[in-house]
């Protein structure tokens, strides 16, 4: 479980996340929207232990970030980067990752999550001949081989067709249901409303708007969505 | 059974294998490397006067301006490597420590160097009829030691320089100026080795190299982090 | 515009010392008039060094304390470093050629302040290279740092190979011996070009603070979202 109290980032003398405070359990997904510059990904990385706040707390499993190994080696990230090395085969990206997190049978825990991603028959191609929806799957497979319990997706939707994003939606409701807490931040209303029990909408580094599900009416929400998004 | 990340040491040795394993794949740099080594040396052979330069001499100096200009080329994709697709995020993201990542591409570097100087120093000596073979011994220990200092700054450079505007300028930029002792230390004792002079006539410059090493490598280490967290 | 009195007393010294080595020292028996750039080599010598030093001590506490006035100063002692350094490497062969018949000698201080040079150029073209205030600051100190620790082994190696191999013997200018008078003025000139130092560092650092508010106020948003 992720949980955050007044949590804040400044970067000289801008707030890049102004006194952002939530608390999500096993099984929640929070959708993370706002216009560009709003601090979304500042937000992604502190939840990360990529970055140290500056002001109020954060904490994973009870363990303060940015904490170090330990708590990194709890959490799956997500990017619209592949985060992949084009010059190794899938196979080869997802045991590299599966060996840095320590993961047990590497071979084993790589074919299975190359398979639950349905990357299986192109296990052993280079990355770089993968079209892009397969790449994203194959980042998926890489960020989750160690069975994370908090995963953040920074923008994961990007570039994938209908149906790359459909199964990309159906993976985090499975993991979501099996007991991960999800952090997503996207501008993709739709697929991210289906599938999340909370929706924040952020605004130059603070919340201004939360939402608990079952998220209501969603054409209002997004009507709402793109009044508050609009004006910085 | 649960999850139990490496420690520095693996963690190291998993990225330098897997950076090593880039390399073998692409080897981009590495042919670059080895062209540019064999080239450059007929190309100061052209610019030689032999009447006026003995060819131990000259091919000490030859040898060590090209290793470090051929080092660079591998520093380079040190980390020019991981910008494409971010994979530098990925890496800071895992539980391995920040250090573990440095020597890990660290460690690849010192191979990727290594693997240049076994082919640069029998051509050298083949092209300009330098004795190698009786000092092979000591020399290859100045070339260790020298690689040594070359990647601990060239390695920390490049994670430096990648990030910035200008990163192609920068790395040589920014390391020259400290390959200065690492130059002169190690041509300096590989003229006196071709000369047939004594190891002991070229221990200053080792010991001073030697030392310079320690304080590269470790330096260079602790302030790794530094520039990966934010 | 206000004239502070540190600026007054730093230029006015510098005056003072001009006029006492053009007027009021003797000429120099064995280099004649050629000597007294020495006046002027020697003490921006002393400020390279010190400038260079207080970017490591600087850099140092940086990476420590995380304070960006000590950025701004690392900064400032750089900038003003570099012009010094620039002027022992204009002064020296100015200095050499009349002495010693030729421009440039490898002799071995001139030689390190010669790669200490580009360890200046280093510096400010990594900085101007990035734009994230936060990791420039921290990429400076970085290399600020590493500057300090192999800088001397730049020094050492040099001076080996000047001392350990075998050149043409040349006259070495700065005999140890000077008269009271010449040792007067030399010290003065140390005195007044750290004057000018501080003055210099003082201005570059209010600029630089001036600047950093400035980028804020004009473009609100910088660094990594």
């Amino acid at each position: 479980m992720i949980r955050a109290e007044r949590l804040t980032r400044t970067f000289g003398a801008r707030r890049a996340v102004d006194g952002v405070s939530v608390e999500l359990a096993a099984g929640d997904c929070l959708a993370l929207f706002g216009p560009n510059g709003a601090g979304k990904t500042t937000l992604l990385r502190m939840f990360g232990g990529l970055l140290k706040p500056t002001g109020g707390t954060a904490s994973i499993d009870g363990v303060a970030l940015p904490g170090g190994p330990e708590v990194r080696a709890k959490v799956g990230v997500l990017s619209h980067h592949t985060l992949l090395y084009d010059a190794l085969s899938a196979r080869e990206n997802v045991e590299f990752a599966a060996r840095l997190y320590g993961v047990p049978n590497v071979r084993a825990a790589a074919d299975l999550a190359l398979q639950r991603m349905g990357a299986s028959e192109y296990a052993n191609a280079p990355v770089r001949r993968l079209s892009r929806g397969m790449q994203q799957r194959v980042s998926i497979a890489r960020a989750m081989v160690h069975r994370p319990g908090v995963i953040l997706a920074d923008e994961p939707f990007t570039g994938l067709d209908a149906s790359g994003a459909a199964a990309l939606a159906s993976l985090f409701a499975e993991l979501r249901d099996s007991g991960a807490t999800l952090v997503i931040v996207t501008h993709n209303l739709e697929e991210a409303l289906s599938l999340c029990t909370h929706a924040a909408i952020m605004r130059n580094g603070q919340v201004v708007r939360y939402d608990t599900a079952p998220i209501p009416d969603s054409a209002a929400y997004t009507a709402l969505y793109k009044e508050m998004a609009v004006d910085a | 059974m649960p999850n139990r990340p490496p420690g520095i040491g693996r963690a190291a040795l998993m990225i330098a294998r897997k950076d090593l394993l880039i390399e073998l794949r692409s080897r981009s740099a590495i042919f670059s490397a080895l062209a540019f080594s064999v080239l450059a040396l007929a190309v100061f052979f052209f610019a030689w006067d032999p009447t006026a330069v003995g060819s131990g001499d000259l091919a000490s100096g030859v040898i060590w301006v090209i290793f470090t200009f051929s080092g660079m080329l591998g520093l380079h994709r040190s980390f020019g490597g991981e910008q494409p697709t971010r994979t530098i995020d990925a890496l800071i993201a895992a539980p391995v420590a920040g250090e573990a990542v440095f020597l890990g591409k660290g460690l690849a570097n010192l191979v990727f160097v290594a693997m240049v100087q076994i082919v640069t120093l029998p051509a050298a000596a083949l092209l300009y009829n330098v004795p190698l073979v009786p000092v092979a011994l000591p020399l290859a220990g100045v070339v260790l030691a020298a690689a040594i200092g070359l990647v601990a700054i060239g390695t920390l450079f490049s994670a430096m320089a990648v990030n910035t505007r200008l990163a192609e300028l920068l790395l040589p930029l920014l390391s020259l100026p400290f390959f200065v002792p690492i130059v002169i230390c190690a041509s300096q004792a590989t003229a006196k080795l071709m000369a047939g002079r004594p190891v002991s006539d070229a221990a200053d410059y080792l010991r001073l190299l030697v030392v310079f090493d320690a304080v590269a490598v470790v330096l260079s280490t602790l302030v790794y982090p530094s520039l990966i967290e934010q | 515009m206000k004239i502070s009195k540190l600026a007054v007393v730093a230029i006015a010294s510098v005056v003072a010392v001009f006029i006492r080595a053009i007027y009021f020292t003797p000429i120099e028996a064995k280099q004649g008039a050629a000597q007294k750039i020495l006046y002027v080599h020697a003490p921006s010598a002393w400020v390279a060094f010190l400038a260079f030093g207080l970017v490591a001590v600087a850099s140092g506490l940086y990476l420590w304390l995380r304070d960006p006035k000590l950025d701004y100063i690392a900064e400032s002692s750089a900038e003003v470093g570099l012009v010094f350094t620039t002027a022992v490497l204009l002064t020296g062969p100015l200095w050499a050629k009349p002495v010693w018949g030729a421009y440039w000698t490898w002799d071995a201080r001139l030689t390190f302040t010669l790669v200490l040079w580009f360890v200046y150029v280093g510096y400010l073209v990594l900085r101007g290279a990035i734009e994230d205030r936060d990791m420039r600051a921290r990429y400076s100190a970085v290399l600020g740092i590493l500057g300090a620790a192999l800088v001397p082994f730049i020094h050492l190696s040099v001076y080996m190979f000047r001392t350990l191999h075998p050149m043409p013997v040349l006259m070495k200018p700065s005999a140890p011996s000077m008269p009271p008078v010449m040792t007067v003025t030399l010290v003065s000139s140390f005195a007044a070009f750290t004057l000018l130092y501080v003055w210099l560092l003082r201005e570059r650092y209010k600029l630089a603070v001036a600047r950093d508010a400035a980028d804020h106020r004009l473009y609100g948003t910088e660094g990594a979202v």
